[in-house]
């Protein structure tokens, strides 16, 4: 019992509740306005048709009285007045004494007005309640005083029936309306409970739950559809998550051991401090490895975070592209390598030149340390042009190339191919590239180079300057202090 | 390359270290040209403020400590500093309120942002903030020394110079002509820029980063030690007819160009 009386109260506390509650109130006060006028009107109607049916009689009277004098006039009263009806008369002399008629006194209630009007009389042949009545003066112009009316009290039941059917009417609707509100609040609070259940659980951490759905196509369906879509989201990248950090603890841990056993095994070297000397450079060494690691790392987690505040600029893009790669041609050439520069003129841009920078090194200093250089044919071509209107450039090689199936896998963090596990390198160089295409609204694609891997760094068209505005940082190395 | 184990780590806007990333305390001993700058070091954290004092002091340098923001800020305008090496995050006054304070003031003392906010986008925020240099945590000692030196300088007259020499070697800067011991060398565009920035800082050491970041523009880690085989080509015009070597290396830092011993 205690358990339904908290149901009750709870949902009577719901919004929902609050809300049909608030519906049925002006739905009962609109019937009482349109109720009220009607009954009012109905009132009205009726009493105005009595008041003419009196005056109609009290001009005949009048001139009855006037043709056959007063013994006419009390003969007809006296006949008028039967028990039975509903016509009510007191004829009365100068004095006030009672001639003839059903009533038994002027009512009171017109002998204060002198004129028409409502009273209530005791019927002669009873001593019942006191019955309701119209009542009008005719004027007989000698000293008779006529008064005319007509018992109304069966209308008067009549009403109060009619007012009796409406009280009950709307009071049983009151009690409906509240009752289907609470109904439909409980059912608004049960589905409330099953979501809220279902958050609870995967608040703690139970990621692979969903709401339920009652596949009917509500509101709250299309509601828990989009907590489940955005929940499906949200596992996806929790997983990538854990696939990071997993990565993390694998490429930052291995590292940062080699460290400490150079640390190590320097401290336990016998030849004391020369060893000590060299072991310490040899960390150094290692720990510049990991910060750029780390540094590479923390690059593609902020630029997947999202854009970057006012650092874009309008540059040339064939001109910064050449003159990118001539500050590899040199380093190119002595590691037996052929670096074409092919621009196409006049393709202004505007975007994160430094980051561009950036993304055209890794992308260079990749051809350079994944294909052999020395050998006939071994050339990198880096490219400025446009595809369909978009900004790109390209940085091709005639090494081995990447399988077709392992392209898309490589573009994501750590993954470094068996072929190139034992040269030096982060696994992050090409993840940095696609950091940088994702923040120009762009895509990297890996193409075959016949012989060879041909990646193309493709930015948006909305990078596209139509006209050079500022050239000024479109002059590298002029900024020397 | 020399250095293959150990490139150039620089990203963009990343710290900017050094190839060997070697602490070279000693390289200064026999090196008379660079004069003694008063340092004032901001910076919370007492160990790596300490550290600095301590390196600094050993190139011949004299340092003073802040260890807040407040601090920091009435030392700098009270005393009458070289340089000024202030850490981003500062307790009390952060470190680029403090700059734009000192700027407002008047004070035109270089200052040197540390930060641990490597991004792209602190660096431009740091330097429009009135920074003059921006170097990211973690960093080598050798590229914060070779930094504060060349800010150190920043102030000296020969900014305005028309004309460098070092040795017999002179540029000048009127006509782009390079000669040594009158003769013409001819150079590339980007040579002579590189040899103008090293005969700019003639005695300093400049390390690859800061080449790459004047010489270049470039803030990025080029990934491989590119700078050094540019170098090399220019020491190869510049000195190899020549009995007298004047553009040295340093190990584990940069390079110098200078009239004296290697």
């Amino acid at each position: 019992m205690t358990a339904l009386l908290d149901r009750v109260a709870k949902a009577a506390s719901t919004t929902a509740f609050g809300l049909s509650a608030l519906a049925v109130a002006f739905f009962l006060f609109a019937a009482a306005i349109v109720v009220g006028f009607l009954f009012w009107q109905t009132n009205k109607l009726f009493t105005d048709q009595v008041l003419a049916t009196l005056t109609a009689e009290a001009r005949i009277l009048s001139s009855e009285m006037k043709v056959g004098g007063q013994v006419k006039l009390v003969e007809t009263v006296t006949a008028l007045s039967r028990p039975q009806g509903t016509g009510l008369y007191y004829l009365a002399d100068d004095s006030g004494a009672k001639i003839a008629g059903n009533l038994n006194r002027i009512p009171p209630e017109l002998e204060a007005q002198g004129r028409g009007g409502v009273f209530s009389y005791q019927p002669l042949n009873g001593d019942g309640p006191s019955h309701l009545a119209v009542a009008i003066p005719v004027d007989l112009g000698t000293g008779l005083r006529l008064i005319i009316g007509r018992d109304v009290e069966d209308q008067r039941v009549f009403a109060n029936t009619i007012r009796f059917v409406f009280l009950l009417g709307f009071g049983i609707l009151s009690v409906i309306g509240l009752l289907g509100g609470l109904a439909v609040s409980r059912l608004i609070v049960n589905r409330m409970d099953q979501i809220t259940a279902a958050s609870r659980q995967i608040m703690d951490g139970d990621l692979s739950r969903r709401i339920p759905t009652t596949g009917r196509g509500g509101e709250l369906d299309a509601l828990a559809n989009n907590l489940n879509e955005m929940l499906e989201r949200i596992e996806g990248l929790m997983n990538g998550l854990r696939e990071v950090s997993d990565n993390i603890a694998h490429d930052l841990k291995t590292p940062l051991n080699r460290l400490r056993n150079a640390a190590e095994a320097a401290l336990r070297d016998p030849r004391g401090e020369e060893a000590y000397r060299e072991g310490l450079e040899r960390t150094i060494e290692k720990a510049d490895e990991l910060i750029k690691t780390f540094n590479a790392l923390l690059l593609i987690a902020r630029l997947e975070a999202g854009p970057l505040e006012d650092s874009t600029e309008t540059f040339d893009l064939g001109r910064f592209v050449a003159d990118v790669s001539e500050l590899y041609s040199p380093a190119a050439e002595e590691a037996g390598f052929a670096l074409t520069i092919d621009v196409e003129q006049g393709v202004f841009i505007r975007g994160n030149r430094q980051l561009i920078g950036q993304a055209i090194a890794n992308l260079i200093d990749n051809a350079i340390k994944y294909s052999r250089g020395g050998e006939p044919g071994s050339a990198i071509t880096v490219r400025a042009y446009r595809i369909a209107g978009r900004p790109a450039i390209s940085v091709g090689d005639h090494g081995p190339g990447i399988e077709k199936a392992d392209r898309e896998r490589v573009l994501k963090r750590f993954v470094r191919l068996e072929a190139s596990r034992t040269m030096p390198g982060t696994g992050l160089g090409l993840s940095l590239v696609a950091a940088v295409a994702r923040l120009h609204h762009g895509e990297v694609l890996l193409e075959d180079n016949q012989p060879g891997l041909k990646v193309i760094l493709l930015l948006s068209s909305r990078c596209l300057i139509a006209a050079p505005e500022q050239m000024g940082d479109a002059v590298p190395g002029l900024a020397a202090q | 390359m020399a250095n293959s184990g150990s490139s150039v780590s620089s990203t963009a806007g990343l710290p900017r270290r050094l190839g060997d990333g070697q602490l070279n305390s000693e390289r200064r001993e026999d090196e008379g040209r660079t004069h003694t700058m008063r340092v004032l070091v901001i910076e919370d954290d007492k160990e790596t403020a300490l550290f600095l004092q301590k390196s600094l002091k050993e190139n011949g340098h004299t340092a003073d400590l802040a260890h807040d923001g407040e601090a920091g800020l009435s030392l700098a305008l009270d005393g009458a500093y070289d340089v000024l090496i202030v850490d981003r995050m500062l307790p009390r006054l952060d470190g680029l309120s403090l700059i734009k304070s000192l700027k407002s003031e008047g004070n035109r003392t270089p200052v040197l942002i540390l930060s641990a906010l490597g991004e792209v986008d602190d660096r431009v925020k740091g330097l429009r903030a009135g920074g003059d240099d921006y170097l990211t945590k973690p960093y080598a000692y050798s590229e914060l020394l070779a930094r504060v030196e060349a800010l150190g300088r920043r102030t000296a007259p020969e900014e305005q110079q028309t004309r460098y020499s070092v040795g017999d070697l002179v540029l000048d800067r009127l006509s782009h002509r390079v000669t040594r011991g009158g003769e013409h060398i001819l150079l590339q565009p980007r040579e002579y820029r590189l040899l103008e920035y090293l005969m700019q800082h003639a005695g300093q050491v400049v390390t690859r980063t800061m080449l790459l970041e004047h010489v270049w523009d470039y803030h990025f880690d080029p990934q491989t030690n590119v700078i050094d085989v540019h170098v090399s080509r220019l020491r190869a015009k510049i000195d190899k007819n020549f009995d007298k070597p004047l553009l040295h290396t340093v190990r584990g830092a940069g390079y110098t160009i200078r009239d004296g011993p290697a």
